[in-house]
């Protein structure tokens, strides 16, 4: 299998900051991708939809370095994701990606606070200037005064707005999002995704957005659709 | 959507010209499609003919006649009666989307093809009215969210009937 260089996108002019290609990966007997490939463009927003066991997590997971495929190339930048060890693949994880997943997955001894800087202090910044830095997020996603909380003091949508904002205060070059309001009522996901891709604009974090609500997706510039472990030729994008 | 029943709601607000209410309908409900000053004058006349308002004396001597028209109580009765009353559900069983795939399956046409082009279509429309809605008041946002739901629940289909063609292919083949 080729390992070129990933494609520069014609179309926009922006260079493609991640990108998968033929990925296979299998859990057991059970594959989950078959080929799957898809390329995403510096600060682009891209959901990625698809029935319930596509795969589209999956792919979720192997852009993001969690997961290796047994077959196939990730890039990140016009580096090699896939080949990298365990120990670099989670630096490169902690340094330049964030995430947000269904359930804030707050640390629940931790205050709100705490846990937005927490990626700070584990990739070494000292803790007054990560706390500041966490603190700065709490008015711009509306948690004035929930800095002190812990989790289970936190509304579901709160919690999502504090995972959110932990998912971005390393300033991450690409947000990886799975289901970001999965576990939210309408109008606490709206605000959600409102929050999201402001941020993400304002700070040209390129966005990987897995979800099978079609009124999420259409936050994002462009969706493409898994399905048996593929992602289909056929997608919608702004024009 | 009844225009006169709506005009009459409008009338409800008080005493008001055509021109007011014209004004508001195309603000609020016209939404790019207005009334025209002929259309709202003879609902006015019917509604008065109807005894569901009632015409004022003519304000104005010279130019364009000027009155304003006042809701009965007959009229505020039925203004209430009708935002009581459900609008019938309408579940579009004459709908093209199931026209065309069904057609597809009998002419052995790929029907999945035209699911996913329909489905970027759809998703095309939700990402206009999800930007629409960053610019809009509240009842810009509630109007946008009508349709997204709307286009949400065709979107579903689409990808029922995606997951489902082979069994379709095979029952309309039959």
């Amino acid at each position: 299998m080729t390992a070129d260089r990933p494609a520069v996108a014609a179309a926009t002019g922006a260079a493609t900051i991640v990108e998968a290609r033929d990925l296979f990966l299998s859990f057991g007997e059970t594959p989950a991708l078959r080929g799957a490939s898809l390329g995403v463009r510096k600060g682009e927003i891209v959901a990625v939809m698809g029935p319930s066991g596509s795969g589209k997590s999956t792919l979720l997971h192997c852009l993001a370095g969690i997961l290796v495929p047994d077959a196939g190339v990730v890039w990140l930048g016009g580096r090699r994701l896939d080949s990298l060890s365990d120990d670099r693949r989670s630096a490169l994880r902690r340094d330049r990606f964030g995430f947000v997943f269904q359930s804030g997955q707050l640390v629940p001894e931790l205050t709100a606070e705490e846990n937005v800087a927490l990626p700070l202090l584990l990739s070494g910044t000292r803790r007054g200037l990560a706390m500041t830095a966490a603190r700065k997020w709490f008015p711009t996603l509306g948690l004035d005064g929930l800095g002190g909380r812990r989790s289970g003091e936190l509304s579901g949508g709160q919690g999502q707005r504090v995972a959110l904002a932990r998912g971005l205060v390393a300033r991450p070059e690409v947000l990886f999002a799975d289901e970001p309001t999965g576990a939210l009522d309408s109008v606490s996901g709206e605000l959600v995704m409102d929050l999201l891709t402001a941020a993400a604009r304002e700070h040209g974090t390129t966005v990987v957005l897995v979800t099978h609500d079609a009124r999420v997706a259409a936050y994002a510039d462009r969706e493409v659709v898994v399905r048996d472990g593929k992602v289909s030729t056929l997608t919608g994008a702004k024009p | 959507m009844s225009v006169p029943l709506t005009l009459l709601g409008l009338l409800e607000r008080g005493p008001s010209h055509g021109y007011d209410l014209k004004r508001d309908y195309d603000a609020y409900f016209g939404l790019g499609r207005p009334l025209r000053y002929s259309q709202v004058y003879a609902t006015l006349s019917r509604l008065a003919r109807d005894g569901k308002a009632v015409p004022g004396p003519v304000e104005q001597e010279a130019g364009p006649e000027r009155r304003r028209y006042v809701i009965t109580e007959a009229g505020a009765a039925e203004v209430e009666r009708w935002l009581a009353e459900p609008v019938p559900p309408e579940p579009d069983l004459a709908s093209e989307l199931f026209a065309k795939v069904v057609l597809a399956l009998m002419l052995e046409r790929p029907a999945d093809g035209y699911l996913d082009a329909q489905r970027a279509a759809h998703l095309q429309r939700m990402r206009e009215l999800t930007d629409l809605k960053r610019g809009s008041d509240q009842l810009g946002v509630l109007l946008a969210d009508h349709a997204l739901y709307r286009l949400e629940a065709d979107l579903r289909w689409i990808d029922h009937t995606a997951a489902r063609l082979d069994l379709l292919a095979r029952a309309v083949r039959q």
